[in-house]
């Protein structure tokens, strides 16, 4: 009876320190996320290295963001194809293909992409400036090494972000394309004219934009894992890892609500 | 006259563990004070303190008259440009060249142009014997290169205080001479050193005053000399330890 009472109270701490533990990480986060938007308004702003991580993150992905566009455009020009052909609607697909990767499976395919390629970089190069003190010599040489890898590792995340997120639509919009051609001989001209037929700045613009909001919890939580970072070269891969799992989550949540957002101003057409 | 670096009562605990408890000392301008000790007694810890790296849990850390650990992050950036500090494991900014290294505080602090950067940079890394090494990465330099590196850096500014942490450790006795020359040097220049260090003849050679750290307190301080002479066991032991003697 008492060894059961114990163990359940043992329990019940346990479970109490877990959910305390994490308010305290999601409150720390929060605050590291806070102050980057601050430090972005606050002089030295830096424009070099946001450049230098720009053509990090943003030119230095367009290979896989262009092979994924690609890949992701011929499967679902598939996919839309035995779908939309039992209805005898396959003049749609290309409408259908680009509605679809727009609004949704683009920005989020390249917001997942570069949350493994960017967000574990970050964060495993942020992590090992902490623990070999490079993050200190900067303190040290006067820098606030916040802001120095921090705020410019977000800004530049959020700015390219739309930009490959943009580079994801055109490549899965020519990936279907390839894909109907060689299913239906479709000539490129006509399926470009279809895609772009039901197609509106109001699918485009907005999602491509809630993209900016993926680059900021993708940059902002692999720098806070990166800077929390500790216990050597085990804590190093540690912080990649778990930037990935985190910011993938994150933006998979925070597009849930996005979309509700993108909804309420824009509401969905009826056909 | 105002001492360059003043330490007052500072404790500091980590994870419940007393690491510095109640040190103080005040150090002259244009002197060496050499920080001695066993490994783990706080001696970097300490370092830390004097450049704000670390907050201590009571006590102040006065630079140059400003108190610092009251002070905001802007006006203790601006004190660190008057500082230099090597790190135990030189610290040197792995994605940067040796030389970028050296540039880096002079890119950041000063409005030279890129010639007269560029200058500067082999400048004190010649000082170091590294100018054949500017444009290395830091993973092709030895141990003992990568320490003079980092000092190079340090020195990069000429800061009017100069932080030392191990200057010697993992260099050959010329180089460590040589280091230590440089280090006299610097100080006959004007500058306050403060040098955490095992090596007890370097302490001797660059140190107007040292101090024994034992146990989160300063147990013993005074000219080499003085140290030297100590009665006290735990003193005389130390000062004749590792070539000491």
């Amino acid at each position: 009876m008492n060894e059961s009472y114990g163990a359940r109270v043992a329990l019940v701490d346990r479970v109490g320190a877990g959910v305390l533990s994490s308010f305290e990480f999601v409150g720390a986060l929060a605050t590291f996320g806070g102050r980057a938007i601050l430090g972005a308004f606050r002089p030295p702003f830096e424009g070099g290295e946001i450049l230098r991580h720009i053509y990090q993150f943003g030119l230095r992905s367009m290979p896989l963001i262009v092979t994924s566009g690609f890949a992701v455009g011929v499967v679902l020009s598939m996919h839309t194809r035995a779908t939309l052909a039992r209805f005898g609607a396959e003049a749609m697909i290309p409408a259908g293909l680009a509605l679809a990767l727009v609004r949704e499976t683009g920005p989020l395919t390249a917001g997942l992409l570069i949350s493994g390629r960017v967000g574990a970089g970050i964060g495993a190069e942020i992590g090992a400036m902490r623990v070999t003190e490079q993050i200190d010599a900067l303190e040290a040489s006067a820098v606030d090494s916040f802001k120095y890898l921090a705020v410019t590792r977000i800004i530049a995340c959020m700015i390219a972000m739309p930009l490959l997120t943009t580079l994801m639509d055109f490549s899965g919009m020519f990936g279907g394309y390839v894909a109907e051609a060689a299913a239906s001989g479709m000539p490129w001209r006509l399926y470009f004219e279809r895609s772009f037929l039901y197609l509106g700045f109001s699918d485009l613009i907005p999602a491509t934009l809630k993209t900016v909001v993926f680059g900021y919890l993708i940059a902002t939580v692999a720098s806070f894992l990166g800077f929390t970072t500790s216990r050597g070269t085990e804590g190093v891969g540690e912080a990649s890892t778990r930037s990935v799992v985190m910011a993938s989550i994150l933006i998979i949540l925070s597009d849930v609500i996005l979309v509700r957002i993108i909804f309420f101003f824009y509401p969905p057409v009826p056909a | 006259m105002k001492p360059a670096v003043r330490v007052e009562r500072i404790t500091k605990s980590f994870g419940g563990r007393k690491v510095l408890d109640g040190v103080t000392f005040d150090i002259p301008k244009a002197t060496a004070f050499c920080l001695l000790g066993r490994s783990g007694t706080g001696k970097s810890v300490t370092l830390r303190h004097i450049i704000g790296l670390v907050h201590p849990d009571a006590g102040r850390v006065i630079i140059e008259g400003r108190d610092i650990t009251d002070a905001n992050p802007r006006e203790l950036s601006e004190i660190r440009k008057h500082m230099g500090f090597l790190f135990q494991n030189a610290a040197l900014f792995d994605s940067m060249t040796v030389g970028e290294n050296v540039a880096f505080p002079l890119r950041r602090h000063t409005r030279l142009s890129e010639d007269e950067i560029r200058t500067r940079a082999k400048q004190k890394l010649a000082d170091v014997g590294l100018d054949r090494d500017f444009d290395k990465m830091p993973a092709e330099l030895s141990g003992g290169m990568k320490k003079r590196a980092g000092l190079a850096r340090a020195m990069a500014l000429d800061p009017s205080i100069l932080l030392v942490d191990e200057p010697s450790a993992g260099l050959d006795p010329m180089t460590t001479a040589e280091i230590d020359e440089l280090l006299a040097e610097r100080k006959r220049g004007g500058a306050t050193l403060v040098v955490v260090t095992h090596n007890i003849p370097s302490a001797r050679a660059i140190g107007d005053e040292l101090a024994l750290l034992h146990e989160g307190r300063i147990v013993a301080r005074g000219t080499p000399g003085e140290l030297d002479r100590s009665s006290d066991p735990f003193v005389h032991a130390f000062m004749r330890s590792e070539g000491g003697g």
